[in-house]
């Protein structure tokens, strides 16, 4: 069993040394080929250890060796595969092998080809890290791992030059992802905070230790663990205030998009506070909160997809708005529902990400949704995933997002927490609209493409084939549910719904599909024939608000980015010139006047020589007897 | 009575008869001597702090000083020989082609 571990957590990693071994030569299939078969033997393991987990009950936990010990502070380098990591695992390896193989055919044109799964395999093997880790530092070690990974693939396009804000929200791939990885240290910062934290007042940063002793720590110190590791979730998984690298980061290739959002990054921060969940459950104060948050990023992430123009954009913000949910379900203790949630997403959502590649690649980078139409003559396969994506998205029955979303909802309704409730079940109706405005804008009504001289080609076949696990996933994994919930509360606290809630269960899920259905059927009606641009409705200025974002990247830039510039300008001219160079440049230039000034001394002449040392001799006496006479 | 001071004196007043020889003088030749001035300046003043402690290092190391003078001044004059063939003149202002 051990190897299995080292094989699951390995091979993605043996993948990315692959093929950086070829990092600079020119596209070879192969590297490709190589990397995705490791990355199914990866997913394989990881799946004959979710049997094992399965049948056996019991978690497997393996330490590779000691990797920091100094005083007090013992950090072994060790891996646990219990009922939660094994999820994770799996379903990121899933996601990841199927990403590999679509970007064999995605990437098919780039230079960069080879260059390109070896970064995917490491952002892999971070994500491994990241999950399998027992202790915090290794999350940490994993989380760093994952970021870094994530800034190399955004902005893998580093040529691409800069363009104005109105033309391109995210500017340039080299800002997208220099903006995610410093957005990242910030919440990172927070993170961090709460590991000292935990370390101080525990003396360890392994799992089982830490959650042993919280008990006994005050409630003070709890609240102050539990919102800086919030605040490093807040990071990773893109909540407000720190969401506007996820749309931007939107500038990598698609299949770097999906991989994000499904499997490798965003979901780190559900993920870590499903993990810490004996700290949040004993800090209501600050799940709440979370709770909150979530309701707000999911309704906030949804009204802004609503009018948003550019495909990869739209789902982008679905994402965002799914981890509002996932961060709602967690902040309510229910934890196995979170993590339903966040398997069902991944599925969908890298189906739903794949599908755009296709039509992106189709329709040569073009990602404005306006821009197409009908396209579902050309691109049936691609068509139909989407279909499927955005029906489990919306949550229609039976496919997967109906059942996770709506035992969320249900959760919302269970707590008694009706305005969130309320919220979420709107926001599930936004879902379904803004889904299937993009679906029907994509692939139904006129063919507007054909005024650009496009000629749009399905993708290649094996690719399509590569596809079929998460379509198949998205459409199936809902009916796991229960044998979900009973396989991860082994681990995790076990959630049920009231009597009350279950009576009314029924109604509850009815009201939700109402919500979904209309949303659907609305926007059928406005975009099933063809775009009707209506000059008003986008005029007007709530339209206009949720177009650019509420204008907070705007705002960033106006009370962050350009304020911060101008002082680091100031830094530079005045400080850093003018105090820091100067005096350097003025050590230097003294030490080449007096160079050049005593330069003279040497005339070659030995009765100058002689007198200068003759001088330096009484010199050095007159130091000696003043010396002599002080000391 | 003459004291240990005296010997210092004059040993003092050698030692800067020669050392005013080493700068001011411009003849190899006549450097050489001012060395050997102030080496014999140095010898008085240890063979008078000799006596003066009773203790016979200090005269040992003047015998010293005057046997490595004398193979100094071998080998110097030696040098000088050739120096003086080669460029005819032993001034100092015509010997300076190190000039930096």
């Amino acid at each position: 069993m051990e190897t299995l571990v080292y094989i699951a957590l390995f091979a993605p990693f043996a993948s990315s040394l692959f093929a950086a071994l070829f990092g600079m030569s020119p596209k070879q299939t192969f590297v490709g080929i190589v990397a995705s078969l490791l990355l199914f033997a990866s997913f394989c393991a990881s799946a004959m250890l979710a049997f094992h987990v399965w049948t056996t009950g019991a978690g497997i936990h393996v330490t590779m060796m000691d990797w920091i010990s100094a005083g007090d502070l013992h950090i072994p380098f060790g891996f646990v595969v219990d009922q939660v990591s094994v999820t994770m695992m799996t379903v990121v390896t899933l996601v990841s092998t199927v990403v590999h193989v679509y970007s064999i055919g995605y990437m098919d044109h780039d230079k960069s080809f080879n260059r390109f799964f070896s970064y995917l395999s490491a952002f892999v093997f971070s994500m491994m890290i990241l999950v399998m880790s027992d202790n915090f530092a290794g999350l940490f070690i994993g989380w760093e791992g994952v970021g870094v990974c994530s800034w190399l693939l955004i902005g893998f396009w580093y040529h691409k030059e800069d363009v104005s804000r109105e033309e391109n929200p995210s500017i340039s791939p080299s800002w997208a992802a220099n903006e995610a990885f410093i957005m990242n240290r910030i919440a990172d910062l927070g993170m961090l905070i709460g590991l000292f934290i935990l370390y101080w007042n525990v003396g360890s940063l392994q799992y089982d230790v830490v959650f042993a002793a919280l008990p006994d720590l005050s409630g003070s110190v709890l609240n102050a663990a539990a919102i800086a590791l919030f605040i490093g979730a807040m990071g990773k998984s893109a909540q407000f205030p720190l969401h506007t690298w996820l749309t931007d980061a939107m500038e990598g290739p698609t299949p770097v998009s999906a991989l994000i959002h499904a499997a490798t990054m965003v979901t780190a921060g559900v993920f870590l506070v499903i993990r810490a969940n004996p700290l949040f459950s004993m800090t209501p104060e600050v799940s709440y909160f979370i709770a909150a948050l979530g309701t707000f990023v999911a309704f906030f992430a949804a009204s802004m997809a609503l009018v948003n123009r550019d495909l990869k954009r739209i789902i982008a913000f679905s994402t965002l708005s799914q981890l509002g949910y996932m961060f709602a379900a967690a902040g309510l203790g229910a934890y196995w529902i979170a993590l339903f949630h966040l398997a069902a997403h991944a599925f969908f959502k890298a189906l739903l990400f794949l599908g755009a590649g296709n039509v992106m690649h189709a329709m040569h980078d073009e990602l404005d949704i306006f821009k197409m139409g009908g396209l579902k003559k050309a691109m049936k396969w691609t068509y139909i995933y989407m279909g499927v994506a955005s029906l489990a998205l919306a949550g229609i029955p039976p496919f997967a997002g109906f059942f996770s979303k709506d035992a969320i909802i249900e959760t919302a309704f269970n707590e008694g927490t009706l305005f969130l409730w309320v919220i979420l079940v709107v926001t599930a109706g936004m879902t379904a609209f803004y889904s299937f405005r993009q679906v029907f804008l994509t692939f139904e009504g006129d063919e507007r493409y054909k005024a650009f001289g496009i000629h749009p080609h399905e993708m290649y076949k094996y690719v399509l084939i590569a596809m079929s696990p998460l379509a198949i996933l998205a459409v199936i994994a809902g009916f796991a549910q229960g044998t979900f919930e009973h396989f991860v509360t082994k681990l995790l606290p076990d959630y049920h719904m009231s009597e009350h809630t279950h009576h009314l269960s029924m109604m509850l899920g009815l009201i939700v599909l109402a919500f979904a259905v209309g949303g659907i059927v609305l926007a059928y009606r406005k975009y099933y024939k063809g775009l009707k641009r209506d000059k008003k409705l986008e005029n007007s200025f709530t339209y206009k608000l949720l177009a650019n974002q509420y204008y907070i990247p705007n705002l960033y830039e106006a009370i962050i980015t350009k304020p911060y510039a101008m002082l680091s300008e100031m830094m530079w001219k005045d400080v850093d010139m003018k105090i820091v160079d100067a005096t350097v440049d003025g050590i230097a230039k003294f030490l080449y006047k007096s160079g050049d000034a005593s330069r003279k001394m040497q005339t070659g002449n030995l009765s100058n020589y002689l007198n200068w040392m003759a001088v330096g001799s009484v010199f050095l006496l007159v130091i000696a007897v003043i010396s002599a006479m002080f000391v | 009575m003459i004291g240990l001071t005296h010997y210092l004196v004059i040993s003092a007043l050698i030692f800067s008869i020669g050392l005013m020889g080493v700068l001011r003088r411009r003849n190899l030749l006549m450097l050489f001597f001012a060395t050997e001035v102030m080496l014999n300046a140095v010898n008085i003043a240890f063979a008078a702090i000799s006596h003066y402690y009773n203790d016979l290092t200090g005269q040992m190391f003047a015998f010293f000083i005057i046997a490595i003078a004398a193979s100094e001044v071998a080998v110097g004059l030696g040098i000088l020989i050739v120096l003086y063939k080669k460029h005819g003149s032993l001034d100092l202002d015509d010997l300076a082609n190190m000039k930096g």
